[in-house]
């Protein structure tokens, strides 16, 4: 391929199918061949062996193991709590990061640089740190106690977690658009009798909301996955606080592999297909707006 | 209701963000500094230490090599199935960590496909070291790739070309002319990625087999403090993790004020 893409670096582009565009770049072929290798070898051959695995289980089984009743509450505690968590981080979020574009106020740039804590934190650091301050003893969880509701070892705890674990997503997803947009714009709505609220929901939630769901998004897919920070604060009661990614870890520690493997796959196949329609409904805003 | 939505965000933010940290290093110090110290000097926490920076000694490389191939694939030339490339570059970041350690399993455990075989020659890779490296290569294989290709990609193509007609060869055109263009984005790439690989839980707590001393990282050696409830020590290991992160924020917000031109689309 090396020879191939600087011999033909002088001939005007060719007609017809050609994989690699005309350049007079060498290393084409090392790079890309490396690239691919490396991504097979590491991602693609084990995921790809993981899905044959769970084929190998056959239909009626995969059924029965992903319907049994605790899977399948487990399915609903992981992705329900990373929903609920994804729409408090869209609202908390938004509010964060029109804060640091719009607004200059003394330790801004400390504060900027503290939402990226969760991505940079270790998720089993983050466990811990949120359960003892959620835990019936901890500095929050107490006052949760005298009100009379318990917020570590239940969902809420869960969803506790997770806000942590997506805030970064919203936030950075969302700050460039903001920082794109013009505040003249508003001010040409506020002039011509629109309200503050007018103003928001008309003028600017339609720019920001692709940007919006792709935070929601990644946030969500996170959350789902998301296991380290959520196991010390969930209680993982059964069928009450059990995430899907520490199912498949107790099953594994049975050695289960025909279970963990099911479990694994149905997951990738729900945020998959979530996924996909959140992309979907991304394309319909951004084609909604630009009309 | 600026001042509204600046104390909200605060609020927000110090509940979430500040509120852990300070929990993190006030637990750790709940008993005084000798205690602290102890939990620290412990042998199992400090081969732990030793396996964390390890691993991240092996994988950081490995990822920061095929961070580069793969952006001068992408960035630099033109070929079909590009967008394919990408979103498959970036797809261990929608795995969760548990699968991304099950993979593993499947592959190289007892039961795994070459599990029999492996186990007649004598190499172990699930509950040892080697299954711990993997497990930490596919979780921060995006990052190195995901901080460059963008980068590349703004600076375009021009510069290498002149100097392949001023008759460079490839190697020295890449040396001396991408290189120093993109240093500071692979830094930043690098840290990124140094910050995941020893920070990782999920993916590594599946295929790790918790072998105290042996294969026992820094992050899975919270945990086992913490079921313990030698609660003391586990704050301790993970304070020096808390530290750790606060460093990697520190030098990445140096590297946005300093370099944001020359790190520019990296910031995402």
């Amino acid at each position: 391929m090396t020879a191939a893409a600087s011999t033909t670096a002088t001939k005007p582009a060719r007609r017809g199918w050609a994989f690699l565009a005309p350049t007079i770049l060498p290393g084409f072929g090392t790079a890309f061949g490396f690239t691919l290798a490396y991504l097979c070898l590491i991602v693609l051959i084990p995921l790809g062996h993981m899905a044959l695995r769970a084929a190998d289980v056959g239909w009626d089984r995969f059924w029965a193991i992903t319907l049994a009743p605790r899977v399948l509450h487990a399915f609903y505690v992981s992705f329900g709590c990373a929903l609920a968590a994804a729409l408090i981080n869209a609202v908390f979020g938004l509010v964060v990061a029109w804060v640091l574009v719009r607004y200059r106020f003394p330790g801004r740039r400390i504060i900027d640089a503290m939402v990226d804590l969760p991505f940079a934190l270790p998720t089993s650091v983050a466990g811990i740190a949120l359960t003892a301050i959620y835990a019936p003893n901890g500095w929050i969880g107490a006052l949760a106690k005298a009100a009379g509701f318990k917020i570590a070892f239940t969902p809420l705890g869960i969803v506790i977690a997770l806000v942590f674990v997506g805030m970064p997503f919203i936030v950075r997803t969302v700050e460039p658009v903001l920082q794109d947009l013009d505040a003249e714009v508003e001010e040409a709505a506020a002039s011509l009798g629109a309200t503050r609220w007018q103003t928001f929901t008309k003028v600017l939630l339609p720019t920001i909301l692709p940007a919006l769901i792709t935070g929601v998004a990644l946030a969500f897919a996170r959350g789902v996955g998301e296991y380290g920070s959520v196991i010390f604060i969930a209680g993982n009661i059964p069928a009450v606080s059990e995430i899907v990614p520490l199912l498949i870890v107790a099953r594994l520690e049975q050695y289960d592999y025909a279970g963990a493997t099911v479990i694994a796959t149905a997951m990738m196949g729900v945020s998959f297909l979530m996924l996909l329609g959140i992309n979907f409904l991304q394309r319909w805003t951004r084609s909604r707006h630009a009309r | 209701m600026r001042l509204a939505l600046i104390g909200l965000a605060i609020l927000f933010l110090a509940a979430f963000l500040a509120l852990p940290l300070v929990a993190v290093f006030s637990q750790a110090l709940a008993k005084g500094v000798g205690a602290f110290l102890k939990g620290l000097a412990d042998p199992d926490a400090l081969s732990a230490i030793r396996l964390t920076l390890t691993i991240a000694a092996i994988a950081v490389p490995l990822n920061l090599v095929f961070g580069v191939a793969a952006s001068w694939a992408i960035a630099k030339f033109n070929f079909r199935g590009k967008s394919l490339l990408l979103a498959l570059i970036d797809l261990p970041f929608s795995v969760s960590p548990v699968i991304s350690g099950l993979v593993y399993v499947l592959l190289f455990g007892l039961h795994g496909s070459f599990g029999p075989w492996l186990r007649d020659h004598g190499v172990q890779i699930i509950f040892a070291v080697p299954g711990v490296v993997m497990a930490t290569v596919f979780v921060t294989f995006p990052f190195v790739a995901r901080e460059l290709i963008p980068l590349m990609q703004e600076q375009g193509v021009e510069d290498e070309e002149a100097a392949i007609v001023l008759g460079a060869s490839g190697w020295q055109t890449f040396r001396l002319v991408t290189l120093p263009n993109i240093r500071w984005g692979l830094l930043y790439g690098v840290l990124l990625c140094n910050a995941r690989a020893m920070g990782e839980f999920g993916a590594v707590s599946v295929v790790s087999g918790h072998i105290r001393g042996k294969t026992n990282t820094m992050p899975l050696h919270v945990e086992i403090l913490y079921n313990e409830y030698n609660f003391v020590a586990a704050f301790a290991v993970a304070s020096l993790l808390a530290l750790l992160a606060l460093v990697t924020l520190a030098a990445k917000a140096a590297l946005e004020w300093r370099f944001a031109d020359q790190i520019a689309a990296a910031k995402r």
